[in-house]
């Protein structure tokens, strides 16, 4: 909880400043002379008037991933960060002077068991609140599972966009806060003026090369599009595409490629002569937990376009990173998304004690502005939109499979789920 | 564009068309012997595959942590034991398994579906559900570039080399070993091969574990293209039973002629159109082509 003023770009107003010591620092500090003294503040029945799993002691959560079938490669991150949070904030009292304890259930990867698990969580459990999914399909299937019974889920993933929920807050960053900066970098930095666009074929990919086009020809200017490819999941083959692209001689290769795939893809670029040093490629989908299978020596020299790398030079990711490692083990990586998914039990515990209150209607009202100092990424703010202001980053693959920052955005960049003139 | 550029598009294009028919023609060749010899839907061929990959993984890791120095010659040797290891697990598979359901076929399809469920968590439990790939000897990585704008994957070369020798290694082992020549027999006639003194129960046996033995071998080369996942198996078996199924099953022949139809049909749809229009044309022209001759491309000559 190092108070790095230098992490913050900008100055707080006095009001702001006191929120923040009120949500963030001050109130652990408070809650450890003893769980007596917080209860009597914060009484049960005035903390929670809607019949949550909340008693004089404990705060239920819930926690819904895939532990098991094809997205367990992806999501385990997620839940072993989530978990991490969840057992800091209770090593530092808890909540409202209670513990969180955690009801985790398995989405296993299919989308209508997400949907059924979740009922599960909300309308049996009455947990507080939900930390989970990864892909946005298992978002879809949950969502009018969380607006019907009025639940509130932190969602880690970054994502396509064009969407916003009042149940929903969004950890991870939408469409324009990770490709319209990275294209733009790429245009000024690379002076890239044609890009050849190639994705796996599901919704984010497709949603997300649909708003890097209309960047490259109409909004931004940047330059063309010389082709635009879109492979099955699982696709393992992408020798005649690398072909195409031999013909096509794009400035960028511009890949939102995904699981397996992936893998396959870096590899065989690297066979087919197309490796860092000849071509300029940024891509939205690889992390460290990506790295791993695809293997620092095929990636060397691409970059990336997320808004955290485990290589990132402040305290905070410094404390984060070591506390990762201990938990999980030295050879443990962090993507962009497992750290994504530990900011949602921080933002939560500080909407919640903001609020004064477990009720979501409280905590919803009380989320847009909170304010995370202690973030690994470096200091965020959540928007009315429910999604973070956070800062986009460039990172260049290393031999080693680790990632180095080439560039980031000064600012943080205000989330924005539908940007006008890219529908 | 120039002519040579042209020229050189055109012969790395026609390498990819090779490259994915030695893949799927490695891929579909275990399963065309247990599946087209054997008669037993073996739903498990992918995970076989998965542990020959598995087996690569385990030889790098070891060879970078006892004897960096040797990284430029393991791979050969951990290809022989993903076979034996394969071959070994096959051997068991067959016993415990297989051997129970030769009167039941349909049922070997649930077995061994069941089986393929079971050795997926395994997988998961032991090596952890991320992808994982093993570090590659330096000389079967980047390109072969034999001039300026042509570049040829060394390790498409390497697996299209090692399909003709396995392949060539099969068909000699079926038509002109002894062992071969019991598997025929088996096959033909269960009960006549019993009677001339052929023990049948070995021969099943030896047979589904050099099936499973060669599916380990795929995967092991296989981790020079792709990645390696416990669930990595699901996505080569569909189309391991669409080479096998659509060159006809039992006809060894057969099933090099599917892949290579299935290999540059793909690639060069794929050069024209986009990838998934690609394989939607694939599918329908396999699709029409079972319609018309649903006993596959090349059917062996026999008796109903």
């Amino acid at each position: 909880m190092a108070d790095k003023k230098d992490t913050i770009p900008a100055p707080l107003t006095d009001e702001q400043r006191r929120k923040v010591l009120l949500g963030m620092a001050a109130a652990p500090a408070l809650m450890v002379p003893g769980v007596s003294f917080a209860n009597a503040q914060f009484p049960t029945a005035k903390v929670n008037t809607t019949k949550l799993a909340v008693t004089d002691t404990e705060v239920i959560v819930g926690q819904l991933h895939s532990a098991t079938g094809t997205m367990a490669i992806s999501e385990t991150g997620s839940i072993q960060a989530e978990q991490l949070a969840i057992d800091q904030i209770n090593a530092m009292g808890g909540i409202l002077g209670r513990k969180i304890k955690v009801i985790k259930e398995d989405g296993a990867s299919d989308w209508p068991t997400f949907a059924e698990k979740s009922k599960k969580l909300l309308v049996n459990d009455k947990v507080a609140c939900v930390f989970g999914c990864w892909t946005s399909a298992s978002r879809k299937a949950v969502l009018p599972v969380f607006e019907k019974e009025n639940g509130l889920l932190y969602y880690p993933t970054f994502y396509e966009g064009l969407e916003q929920s009042k149940n929903v807050i969004y950890t991870g960053q939408e469409a324009t806060q990770q490709i319209i900066w990275g294209l733009d970098w790429a245009s000024k930095e690379k002076k890239a003026k044609t890009y050849f666009l190639i994705g796996s074929d599901y919704i984010w990919p497709r949603t997300s090369m649909k708003i890097a086009r209309k960047h490259i020809e109409s909004v931004g200017k940047l330059g063309s599009v010389v082709g635009e490819e879109y492979y099955p999941l699982g696709h393992t083959n992408f020798n005649s595409l690398i072909n195409k692209i031999k013909v096509a001689k794009p400035d960028c290769i511009f890949a939102a490629v995904v699981g397996g795939s992936n893998v396959a893809f870096y590899k065989q670029l690297k066979a087919a002569g197309i490796t860092g040093v000849k071509q300029f490629l940024l891509t939205l989908s690889v992390t460290e937990d990506e790295m791993l299978g695809v293997g620092g020596e095929n990636f060397a020299g691409f970059y990336s376009s997320m808004k955290y790398f485990q290589s990132l030079d402040n305290a905070n990711n410094k404390a984060f990173v070591e506390a990762f490692k201990k938990a999980y083990g030295p050879k443990s990586v962090i993507g962009d998304v497992t750290q994504a998914g530990y900011l949602g039990p921080w933002l939560w515990k500080a909407a919640v004690e903001k609020a004064g209150s477990f009720d979501v209607d409280k905590v919803v009202a009380a989320s847009p502005g909170i304010e995370l100092k202690s973030a690994p990424e470096g200091y965020v703010k959540l928007h009315e939109n429910h999604h973070l202001w956070s800062k986009a980053r460039i990172a260049q693959g290393m031999p080693d499979g680790t990632f180095k920052v080439v560039a980031e955005s000064g600012e943080l960049i205000e989330p924005n789920p539908f940007p006008k003139g890219y529908q | 564009m120039s002519f040579d550029e042209i020229y050189n598009i055109a012969l790395m294009q026609g390498f990819a068309g090779l490259s994915l028919f030695s893949v799927l023609l490695l891929m579909g060749l275990g399963l065309a012997i247990i599946f087209g010899q054997m008669g037993v839907i073996n739903m498990a061929h992918g995970e076989f595959m998965t542990i020959g990959a598995y087996t690569i993984f385990l030889f790098s890791s070891l060879t970078e942590s006892y004897a960096p120095g040797l990284m430029q010659a393991y791979f050969p040797v951990a290809i022989l034991a993903a076979f034996l290891i394969a071959f070994g697990f096959g051997w068991l598979t067959e016993w415990a398994l297989i051997r129970h359901l030769y009167k039941r076929p349909l049922d070997t399809l649930l077995a061994t579906w069941g089986l393929s469920l079971g050795m997926q968590q395994v997988f998961r439990s032991t090596f952890g559900p991320k992808e994982v790939s093993p570090t590659l000897p330096d000389w079967l990585m980047g390109s072969w570039s034999p001039s300026e704008g042509l570049d040829i994957p060394i390790n498409g070369l390497f697996v299209l080399a090692l399909t003709l020798l396995v392949t060539g290694g099969v068909l000699l082992a079926l038509y002109k070993s002894r062992w071969g020549l019991r598997v025929r027999a088996t096959v033909a006639n269960r009960p006549m091969a019993n009677a001339t003194g052929i023990n049948t129960k070995r021969t099943d046996r030896l047979t589904y574990a050099i099936g499973c033995g060669i599916a380990g071998v795929a995967g092991a080369a296989f981790t020079t293209i792709g990645s390696t996942g416990p669930t990595s198996g699901s996505l080569y078996i569909v189309d391991a039973f669409l080479v096998v199924t659509f060159g006809g099953a039992g006809s060894l022949l057969g099933t090099v002629a599917s892949a290579f139809g299935i290999a540059q049909t793909q690639s060069i749809a794929e050069f024209f159109l986009t990838g998934s229009m690609a394989k939607v044309l694939t599918l329908l022209l396999i699709v029409t082509i079972l319609m018309i001759r649903p006993q596959g491309l090349f059917a062996s000559k026999i008796r109903r």
